[in-house]
């Protein structure tokens, strides 16, 4: 079948949008396009669905793309897999891509397995690595399996798109260039609104107040070994009193202890805050990819060995639930005192200004 | 209603321990369970029984023993189970899983229509969220992945209005019947089966298809079946590993904020 392999050629993403708000995502896929693109010496190509998204293009051309195709009708306002799969499809038969990647947030993962399907290829997802076979030519997909506990790089050889989907924060974020041109190519795809089945009514956005996990500076996770209803409310004290957003893993999830959309991990979320409190997790693979992205990780378990304490940057050998009261007191004591000093220094310049004018 | 639930027997993968010599996976030490997901699809199906009548059916992939998964699901309250097995169906990868479900599901559709397929979101052992969607595909259904919750039928316009997972929030979503519906687990509480239930799962034995029990094109079951194949199989990366703190506790408590200070306990505030 080498044939129709070769036939194929570039790196397409797809791009993510919701009422022509761009998912970071799709930037972070372009930049990992670009990387796999120079090692096949192909192009970076993007799709762009929607409704009056023409606007969206030149951030794609200044994060990398070489050409954005576009397909700009009201049918395609909200994503919807009869009417995205549809166009993705028949973009992808005209111009034959061999890599196809997306983002594997519940959009990007309801398409690409759609996409896939309709055309019978392989797909990888949630990839945390992607490289190329220099010698195949090949996507090289690796991604964790049976829960995180091992790592599993899949192949595509003989059919083509080979796709892949990642997760948000897993691909660095590009660095963009304001001077990058590129080509748009501007498509049409005939589908009539009466024939579809499914209609998006209406968009309904969590609280504002809720800092988003993926986004928070401190995280405060907590495992089994936070045992109970006590365990978690120490838990979300020490966040409290540090100014974070608590999560947990997979375990604290399983026994109702964290709500499961705190969960980090693989089947959770991605984070990569600048300190990450690991409480009572043993650190199964499938939480700790989850956290790769954080700068300062540390551990409290009782068991020195497990693979959380071997990983993190500051380890307690004890238990949680004692250890826990300390460390709120503490860190109390000397964020109070750290606001003191902010507040004397503050009160001293405003003395300053005051003599100036 | 005639719902049918797509169910997967997965090794419990928070129980899964690694060989640490081998650095492979020891299975013997997971026992096997209903993925999580497909338990909140039964409940959601037996639901629907409840409030508009009519019948729940279970299919499954697997070897003979995925029989104790549709035993389960007869307790919560489903009427029958299908179990696909055959050696021609192991390599599957999801595209060829896909294809063996709907096929098996074509068989029950034409005896007996089905206005609603359930699956779980994902897999627990996979994580891969593509068999709903290829089903789907194949059966030419409309896909409504990630749904937390179903908010009302209309049986005389024959459609759902669901809520779909998105990005922090959700989109109201309806849809014409059949369509195929993906969980969460926020859908509903899984509920005590009551005893006499329990009887009836105990005594059930699923009616099991191989291939020459319903329709197939050989040329896409199997490893021969599956466009994907796993290359390599390696244990994760480990970071680099930092300090162990030492003392009482009141002494690493103290350490570990005087690491911290001067850095990003400042940034914070």
């Amino acid at each position: 079948m080498p044939n129709i392999v070769e036939e194929y050629s570039g790196v397409w993403v797809f791009v993510e949008q919701l009422e022509g708000k761009l998912a970071t995502v799709t930037l972070e896929l372009i930049g990992e396009a670009k990387k796999l693109a120079s090692s096949l010496n192909v192009q970076v190509s993007t799709v762009l669905l929607g409704e009056k998204v023409e606007a969206i293009i030149p951030t794609l051309l200044e994060y990398g793309a070489d050409t954005v195709y576009i397909i700009d009708d009201p049918v395609f306002h909200f994503y919807r897999a009869e009417t995205y799969k549809g166009a993705f499809c028949y973009l992808v038969e005209k111009y034959k891509p061999e890599i196809l990647l997306m983002g594997a947030t519940t959009t990007g993962r309801d398409l690409a397995g759609a996409v896939a399907t309709t055309l019978k290829t392989g797909l990888t997802a949630d990839c945390t690595a992607l490289n190329i076979d220099l010698e195949k030519k090949i996507l090289l997909a690796s991604r964790p399996a049976f829960g995180g506990n091992i790592m599993a790089t899949i192949v595509c050889k003989d059919h083509r798109p080979q796709m892949a989907t990642v997760r948000p924060k897993v691909m660095k974020m590009p660095i963009p260039d304001s001077n990058r041109t590129g080509i748009v190519v501007r498509e049409k795809f005939d589908i009539e609104e009466e024939s579809l089945r499914t209609m998006v009514l209406k968009i309904v956005k969590d609280g504002a107040e809720n800092v988003k996990l993926e986004d928070a500076k401190i995280v405060v996770s907590g495992g089994r070994g936070i045992q109970n209803e006590h365990g978690v409310n120490l838990i979300k004290e020490l966040a409290k009193v540090l100014g974070g957003v608590v999560g947990g893993s997979r375990g604290a999830v399983e026994k109702n202890l964290i709500d499961h959309k705190r969960q980090v991990g693989q089947t959770g979320q991605t984070v990569s805050p600048k300190l990450y409190f690991a409480i009572g997790i043993s650190g199964a693979v499938q939480h700790t990819v989850g956290l790769q992205g954080s700068e300062t990780i540390i551990a409290i378990n009782t068991d020195p060995e497990c693979p959380m304490m071997k990983i993190a940057t500051y380890s307690i050998v004890g238990d949680a639930l004692k250890i826990l009261p300390k460390l709120i007191e503490v860190f109390k004591q000397s964020l109070s005192e750290i606001k003191n000093l902010e507040l004397r220094n503050s009160n001293a310049d405003m003395k300053g200004v005051v003599t100036v004018e | 209603m005639h719902t049918l639930v797509c169910v997967k027997q997965v090794p419990d993968t928070t129980e899964i321990k690694m060989d640490p010599k081998t650095n492979t996976l020891d299975r013997s030490s997971a026992p096997t369970i209903i993925n999580p997901y497909d338990a909140h699809a039964v409940e959601e199906a037996v639901k629907i029984k409840k409030q508009f009548g009519g019948k729940v059916s279970i299919i499954s992939m697997g070897p003979p023993q995925a029989q104790e998964v549709i035993k389960k699901c007869i307790e919560m309250g489903a009427d029958e189970g299908y179990l696909l097995s055959d050696r021609a169906f192991a390599g599957s990868d999801t595209l060829s899983t896909s294809y063996i479900l709907a096929m098996g599901i074509k068989k029950i559709m034409d005896k007996d229509p089905i206005d609603i397929v359930f699956c779980g979101k994902q897999a627990i052992d996979g994580d891969t969220a593509q068999v709903g969607p290829g089903i789907a595909c194949r059966l030419g259904m409309p896909q409504l992945t990630y749904v937390e919750a179903i908010e009302s039928f209309d049986l005389k316009r024959n459609v759902v209005v669901l809520h779909r997972k998105i990005d922090n929030g959700y989109e109201v979503v309806q849809s014409k019947l059949p369509c195929l519906i993906t969980v969460e687990k926020d859908i509903n509480e899984l509920s005590f089966s009551p005893l006499t239930n329990m009887i009836k799962a105990a005594r059930y034995k699923s009616v099991s298809w191989g291939i020459n029990d319903f329709e197939s094109d050989l040329s896409q079951l199997g490893l021969k079946g599956s466009p994907t194949s796993v290359r390599r199989i390696f244990p994760p990366a480990q970071r680099a590993g930092g300090e162990l703190l030492k003392g009482s506790e009141d002494e690493v408590v103290q350490m570990l904020v005087a690491k911290l200070k001067g850095g990003i306990l400042e940034c914070q505030i």
